[in-house]
């Protein structure tokens, strides 16, 4: 048994640096000069300054741009360390709400943003995903349905013809991968781009 | 329900069943010693491995030394990762200036992953240094992961070798295992999930300026070449967070799709690997079909479950399921598949908050974990596992007719039978015994995220993934407080270790058993009524189990949400 000594320290230390070490060095370079783009995390730069990421949901409030999912995650509570304070796309800490089925909290703030909808746009029906917090809290799409019925709410602030936000809305709608996987969706953030650059026309 | 949510489940049957045979193929000749395509490459790093650790690959190894070299072997990465994490402020690697992580994290966090549960009690992005997430945690997902696969090779070589006293040698089956299985298929798999859109760098955390003007700090690391480890190894410690859930660990839908794929691929070939080395493919596919038939099953309900909804969204004119906590690119039907998946095998990846489930949604998570994770189950492990409930199985057969019962040329006799009772009945203890501590003792019960049932059904499923060595979890649960981080490491501990001996002790026995022929009277082990058998003893022996216990969580919480209660 004393034997198994001297390889449970070698066979570890080697085949440590070779998985832990040389295989992720190994593919951040590879992946660097292959797919630069994606290694970096894909930015969004606009004059120079990153301004986000494709894949990463970030905040919008204002009624010019279409609003992604509410969002449930936190941040360490300045004035108390032990506490947290909702900080909505925290992209360094995601997380979801965690509340069940049951929860009278999660009824409460659905049933909240549901009636604030309704009165934004009362002849369409509210689409579940706008109500609901994602897992990660950095969910960076809608569903097609989601973005279709903020159209009245931003062409009004944009002065724009719904139809004209309609297009853009269907310009950014991605498909199911292959016609199969996965579900149809809008990037929240390429589709406000869009629009901040039909205005700039 | 749709068509196309059915047809996405079906595909991803059919790619997993196509795989059986290649893999089971590829890993067959691994095992055996035998020459592959890669071998003109990785032999000669294998060679110099085993000439510094100072080991004779023709030297094979009694059970107990095999048990033990793994034990050691444990000890070593054990001390690696605790001490990584203690000290990652002084190490490099660590740009976004991470501190030392608590002695009681560290510790939990430690056993965590070498037990490949992977529970995260550590916060991902907000917690550990780049150095940790590779050379800790990266590098435990391959070991924890190899060795499950060489334990059962250890178990397999025991039902095929005929009076021998030796069931192979741990070091050449890990070292086999990191380099001809799962380093070539990580390497392909990470570029991919980088052209997918997983970040893989070394760089700092971004501040973006968003359009409205706020500031955004996005996390950012080698992301991808720990994912794809973290899935083909069933691990699922998550880089992030959110794990599976989090855009950058998960991208795309067709991210997603083949993320589920690696979760299966590797523990449902061992079903063929099995099959090609009793000599007979047919044995590995019978066990394959009681796997499958109890994942369809659960895939059934949970898909139901999550397409329903919750009656409080009904109420409120919400259509199209139950979408807290589950990410649009993904929507019902691919988070209900990879709940079910990730705890049918032992990953513990999630792309989806299980707390945030539905009641019956979420029991069938609980449920595939407390079966033992043995639906594909974890690399090796879950096969394992299998084979222990196969036993039985065998064992009630041959009780019903009166006859020594015998499994592909093996008699089972008493100490097969008391060894694998051993090895399924110290599960619950853990998992039921602790849930008992947790929700009594008022320092536990203020971890709770949910009042009424659901908040026990958090304490449960964070003791029987931690048991199950699954690391998914009811995420509201706050389990970062000293008694989780010690009483959860203790389930991790014995759930896998005390089912690892008794599996070894198997090993050992049957190994030294004459081979017999088949004969007229041998219960054939290829055809439905076995495949119906083994599938009555799991629920059996599991429902008798944990029924009470769900009943009081998940079954009950169905009830109130009906009746519209609200916690």
């Amino acid at each position: 048994m004393l034997k198994e000594i001297r390889p449970a320290i070698l066979v570890l230390v080697l085949l440590t640096a070779i998985t832990g070490l040389a295989y992720p060095l190994a593919m951040t370079a590879i992946a660097g000069v292959i797919f630069p783009k994606q290694a970096q995390g894909s930015l969004i730069e606009k004059d120079g300054k990153v301004i986000g990421s494709a894949l990463i949901g970030q905040e919008f409030k204002e009624d010019k741009y279409f609003h992604g999912r509410p969002s449930a995650t936190v941040a360490p509570d300045p004035n108390d360390a032990s506490k947290t304070v909702p900080a909505p796309y925290n992209a360094a800490n995601s997380g979801g709400s965690n509340l069940g089925p049951t929860s009278k909290a999660l009824n409460d703030r659905v049933k909240e943003d549901v009636e604030k909808l309704k009165a934004e746009n009362p002849t369409a029906s509210v689409p579940v995903d706008l109500v609901t917090t994602s897992a990660s809290g950095l969910d960076p799409d809608i569903s097609p349905d989601a973005a279709l019925f903020q159209v009245p709410r931003v062409a009004k602030a944009r002065s724009m013809s719904e139809d004209a936000v309609r297009e853009l809305v269907t310009q950014n709608t991605q498909g199911r991968f292959a016609g199969i996987i996965g579900e149809p969706r809008v990037n929240v953030l390429a589709l406000n781009l869009a629009l901040d650059a039909a205005k700039a026309k | 329900m749709t068509v196309i949510g059915w047809i996405q489940i079906i595909l991803f049957c059919a790619i997993v069943v196509a795989l059986v045979k290649p893999l089971g193929w590829y890993m067959t000749r691994v095992f055996n010693g035998e020459r592959t395509f890669l071998s003109p490459v990785l032999r000669p790093v294998e060679r110099g491995i085993y000439w510094v650790g100072g080991v004779d690959e023709r030297r094979e190894q009694h059970w107990l030394t095999y048990t033990v070299a793994m034990l050691l072997f444990h000890v070593g990465g054990f001390t690696l990762i605790y001490g990584l994490m203690r000290l990652q402020a002084v190490l490099p690697f660590n740009p976004a200036g991470q501190t030392a992580v608590a002695e009681d994290l560290s510790f939990n966090t430690a056993i965590s992953f070498i037990t490949n549960t992977n529970w995260q009690n550590y916060g991902g992005e907000s917690t550990l240094s780049y150095l940790v997430q590779m050379l800790g945690l990266t590098h435990q997902n391959f070991l924890s992961a190899a060795t499950g696969i060489a334990l059962a090779m250890a178990l397999i070589r025991g039902f095929t070798r005929s009076s021998m006293r030796t069931v192979g040698n741990f070091w050449v089956d890990v070292t086999r295992c990191t380099l001809y299985v799962l380093l070539p298929i990580c390497i392909v798999y990470a570029l991919f999930l980088v052209w997918q859109g997983m970040p893989q760098t070394l760089g700092a955390y971004v501040d973006a300026t968003t359009l409205e003007g706020g500031k955004q700090t996005i996390a950012l690391g080698p992301v991808a070449s720990q994912v794809a480890i973290k899935m083909l190894g069933t691990n699922g410690g998550g880089f992030f967070n959110a794990n599976a859930a989090h855009p950058f660990e998960n991208p795309t839908a067709l991210s997603n799709l083949v993320q589920m794929i690696s979760i299966f691929a590797l523990g449902a070939a061992m079903t063929n690997v099995f099959g090609r080395m009793v000599g007979n493919e047919r044995q590995g596919w019978a066990i394959f079909a009681v796997m499958g038939i109890l994942f369809v099953a659960g895939v059934t309900v949970t898909y139901w479950a999550e397409a329903n909804g919750t009656s409080a969204l009904q109420a409120l004119g919400l259509t199209g399921g139950n979408m807290e906590g589950k990410e649009v690119r993904f929507g019902i039907v691919a988070s209900s598949l990879f709940a079910v998946v990730t705890t049918a095998a032992s990953c513990g990846a999630v792309n989806a908050m299980h707390d945030s489930f539905t009641a019956l949604g979420g029991m069938i998570p609980l449920i595939n974990m407390q079966l033992g994770e043995v639906i594909i189950g974890g690399v090796g492990a879950g096969f394992y596992g299998m084979l222990l409930f196969v036993v039985l199985a065998i064992f009630v057969a041959g009780l019903m007719v009166g006859r020594t019962p015998e499994y592909v040329g093996k008699k089972i006799e008493a100490r097969e039978v008391k060894m694998a009772m051993l090895a399924i009945l110290v599960l619950p203890l853990m998992y039921l015994g602790w849930t008992a501590v947790g929700v009594v003792l008022p320092s536990a019960v203020a971890s709770m995220a949910n009042a009424g049932p659901h908040g026990f059904t958090e304490v449960l499923y964070a003791y029987t993934s931690a048991t199950g060595n699954n690391g998914s979890a009811f995420a509201g649960l706050t389990g970062n407080t000293l008694f989780y981080n010690l009483t959860l490491a203790s389930a991790m501990f014995v759930g896998r270790f005390f089912m690892i001996v008794p599996a070894m002790a198997i090993a050992g026995s049957l190994v030294e058993k004459k081979s017999i022929p088949a004969s007229a009277g041998t219960f054939p082990t290829t055809g439905g009524l076995f495949v119906g058998l083994v599938i009555g003893v799991i629920l059996i022996i599991g429902g008798l189990t944990f029924f009470p216990a769900l009943a009081l969580g998940p079954i009950v919480e169905h009830l109130a949400m009906n009746a519209n209660t609200l916690f």
